[in-house]
């Protein structure tokens, strides 16, 4: 080699390296692990998508060039018109939807023009479930996991089904509708267990996790969110980062005299589980009863975050991101996991945008809170101070006894509810559908009374300033701030789902679902379909090779039970003071419960 | 003149005094009895369905039973289901609509019996008495009972205007199921 070319050569070497090294820190983005989020098969076999809750998807096919010729593919009626939560799932050639209670579960052909019915199982659930759902007789999901499909029921059982044949394999009772216990969560498998946890925190249930085998329903493990310490499943394990959350039976302490029996502290929402650290993640609900009044204490382990190992179940850490709860702010949200450059230092941490309305950034190894900026409209609290964990309350909004206190924001379903955000790694984006409300709020003495609500608030909603009651944002996760947002007429109550084609889907409660510019926030394609949507949107392959998104309409939920639950909206305080933000929804949809299937033509 | 009004004052203090009327040891063998109801409007061979047994008018027309009524109706908690009337996981009462009747006999017997789709039973639980002014409290809700039986106020957060002052919704006869209480076909 000529010197000429040898420093040609080492031009070329070092013009590569340098173009490597910016890009690199150009495009260091959040991502999550990779043991999590394991790369793209076409299926989608798991509400969250995948483990670390990311629902993104890195088909392409549908992209910002080609979304503009979507169209319906097929559709196909649940046969229930109650709110429709659920998301339609996609293992090998066959599609699963299930419906509301009474949960009717189907597997549809997909190999087959239409895709025809493979079969269907019927769980029957007890009709009197019916009565002790608070939010609608909703289901978030079934789930896959080695041949089986796994969900849970209304009246509080789990089911295994044969994921080819639709024979039940096994059927567990967990708990009780005499005591208001219904379950609604969609379970997570991890190798040989599956985790399901209970419903009913406006019913004085206590909440607990259970870990189940995932051939026989045997219950492996169990773990209450109240009460001794031996029943938490908290051990020597536990090392929480904040003093707050240190001591012994903290579940029984900081309660008045066994009212952690009636504690709440449900689990309903988003289970995550990272891999390498073998942990599994999620939030428990709201201390009961409503009335903060009725509960002096921190009310552990409720409306907070657990880690616990997922083998045993024994708690690794806690953080509760709201002690005492004033405003019914479970702590159930997804909790998205990432890996991430924070301020120049690599960090494995988990992103919650929660009820209080803050996106809570925590290091997941050990529970700290890196940043915690809202989202939302803040009358109630200020923050969170960093350096204890606590959240900073605004004492004017504290709920006094027969008082009304007006204008506090967010509200009782909080700056966002249970329905998901997702993540993209090729924006590194958070994309958080979420709401913009405020309430007033009186507290009044109530009686616990087994099998009926434990709330003791009379509630009534509006929106938030603007007028608009929601927004889809575009989150900077380490910025902390949002990149865009638009804003909706109803409150946003349907996931989200993110691509590589460089888009993202959501719907909305008067019937559109949108596919918008994931980098801008640009409407790029939207079709109305029959009822306003809370579903959860999902994408696949199908048999032909092509990319398909699936999504459920049927408006319900908490906040669509005036147009489910034919609610009367001259009373304010009907669901909960939900129906006084919802009066024109009977206007604007109907009820529905139809699966709609589209592809490019 | 002066007549007129001396009567009119007496009219009104007799009026008032059946809006109050009340026994405080109402006789067990009537109340210790559960009502007669009829859900369907078909009788077979035609005729009318048996009578109803005549409390209607003591309790519904009676400010001290409804007004008892709005306090056990918080008190044993089926605001919680059914909110101020506008309804949350159970149906709303302040409409013309009833799956289950809206008579006052036919909304006693939904407490004593419980409903198939959510409705607890309470028989056992209260007392008849409790239960006959929780459903007159109930029946003043579509503001279907004299004016001057319902209540004035609300004592709590105001979720609308005061009964007595809603918009009358007599029950449609029969009872209606509601699309979302139909089970899919």
């Amino acid at each position: 080699m000529s010197a000429r070319k040898f420093v040609y050569a080492v031009c070329v070497l070092l013009c590569v390296l340098l173009c490597a090294v910016t890009s690199s820190v150009a495009q260091q983005l959040p991502a999550p692990p990779p043991s999590a989020a394991p790369s793209e098969n076409g299926e989608w076999t798991m509400p969250a998508k995948n483990y670390a809750n990311t629902r993104f998807s890195d088909l392409a096919e549908i992209n910002v060039d080609t979304v503009g010729a979507l169209k319906v593919a097929w559709t196909f009626s649940t046969g229930v018109n109650r709110g429709q939560e659920s998301s339609p799932l996609v293992v090998g050639t066959t599609m699963y939807v299930l419906a509301p209670y009474p949960q009717t579960l189907y597997a549809l052909d997909l190999t087959q023009p239409g895709a025809p019915t493979r079969w269907q199982y019927e769980p029957k659930p007890d009709a009197s479930a019916q009565g002790v759902a608070c939010c609608d007789v909703v289901n978030r999901g079934p789930t896959f996991s080695a041949g089986k499909i796994f969900f849970t029921t209304l009246d509080a059982q789990t089911v295994a089904v044969d994921a080819e044949t639709g024979a039940e394999l096994w059927k567990v009772k967990l708990g009780d509708i005499a005591k208001g216990e219904t379950m609604t969560m969609a379970p997570l498998v991890v190798r040989d267990k599956v985790y399901v946890g209970i419903s009913g925190g406006e019913y004085g249930v206590r909440g607990w996790l259970q870990a189940l085998d995932v051939d026989s329903g045997k219950t492996i493990w169990k773990a209450y969110s109240t009460g001794p310490d031996a029943e938490v499943l908290i051990g020597d394990d536990f090392k929480p980062y904040y003093a707050t959350e240190k001591g012994k039976d903290l579940g029984v302490s900081t309660w008045p005299p066994n009212g952690w029996e009636q504690g709440g502290g449900t689990v309903w929402g988003w289970l995550s589980y990272d891999p390498d650290l073998n942990l599994i993640y999620y939030g428990t609900g709201n201390p009961g009863p409503w009335n903060p009044n009725q509960r002096p204490g921190d009310n552990k382990w409720t409306a907070g975050i657990f880690a616990r190992d997922a083998d045993t179940g024994a708690a690794r850490w806690f953080y509760q991101i709201a002690p005492h709860d004033l405003h019914d702010w479970d702590a159930i949200n997804e909790l998205v996991l990432l890996d991430l450059d924070w301020h120049g230092e690599q960090r494995k941490v988990l992103v919650q945008p929660g009820r209080t309305g803050l996106v809570y950034v925590i290091d997941r190894v050990t529970g700290e809170v890196l940043s915690a900026e809202p989202f939302h409209v803040l009358t109630a609290i200020t923050g969170v101070d960093l350096s204890t964990g606590q959240l900073q309350l605004v004492p004017e909004k504290m709920p006094v006894e027969n008082r009304v206190i007006r204008d506090i924001c967010p509200t009782a379903p909080g700056a966002k509810d249970w329905n998901p955000s997702a993540f993209s790694p090729v924006t590194g984006l958070l994309y958080i559908p979420h709401n913009n409300l405020c309430m007033d709020w009186e507290s009044v003495t109530t009686s616990y009374i087994a099998g009926t609500p434990f709330v003791g608030a009379e509630v009534r909603m509006f929106a938030g300033p603007g007028g608009h009651r929601g927004e889809f944002s575009a989150w900077d996760i380490i910025a902390g701030k949002e990149r865009w947002t638009i804003n909706e007429r109803f409150p946003l109550w349907s996931a989200a789902m993110a691509t590589a084609g460089g888009l993202v889907f959501y719907g909305t409660m008067d019937g559109w679902f949108k596919a918008v510019n994931a980098e801008s926030g640009a409407v790029l394609w939207q079709f109305k379909v029959d009822s306003g949507i809370i579903g959860q949107p999902t994408t696949f392959l199908g048999p032909d090779g092509k990319q398909y998104i699936a999504v459920l309409a049927g408006v319900g939920g908490w906040a669509g039970a005036i147009v489910s639950n034919d609610l009367d909206p001259r009373d304010a305080t009907a669901a909960k003071g939900f129906v006084n933000a919802m009066q024109d929804l009977k206007g604007a949809t109907t009820k529905g419960g139809t699966l709609y299937v589209f592809g490019l033509p | 003149m002066k007549r007129i009004a001396i009567v009119m004052v007496l009219a009104l203090g007799i009026s008032a005094c059946e809006r109050e009327d009340r026994e405080t040891r109402p006789d067990p063998a009537v109340s210790g009895m559960e009502p007669k109801v009829t859900l369907s409007s078909i009788i077979p061979g035609g005729g009318s369905p048996p009578p109803p047994s005549g409390l209607a008018g003591q309790y519904e027309g009676n400010a001290y039973h409804v007004s008892q009524g709005k306090k056990y109706y918080t008190w044993f908690n089926c605001n919680g289901c059914h909110a101020n009337g506008g309804g949350d996981s159970g149906p709303p009462l302040m409409d013309d609509t009833w799956i289950y009747g809206g008579d006052l006999e036919e909304i006693v017997s939904t407490i004593y019996e419980g409903r198939p789709n959510g409705m607890p039973s309470f028989r056992g639980k209260l007392t008849d008495e409790q239960i006959w002014q929780i459903a007159a409290f109930v029946r003043s809700l579509g503001n279907n009972v004299p004016s001057d039986a319902a209540s004035g106020r609300n004592d709590d957060l105001n979720p609308h205007p005061p009964e007595g002052q809603l918009e009358s919704q007599p029950p449609i006869d029969g009872g209606t199921a509601p699309p979302s209480g139909q089970m899919p076909q």
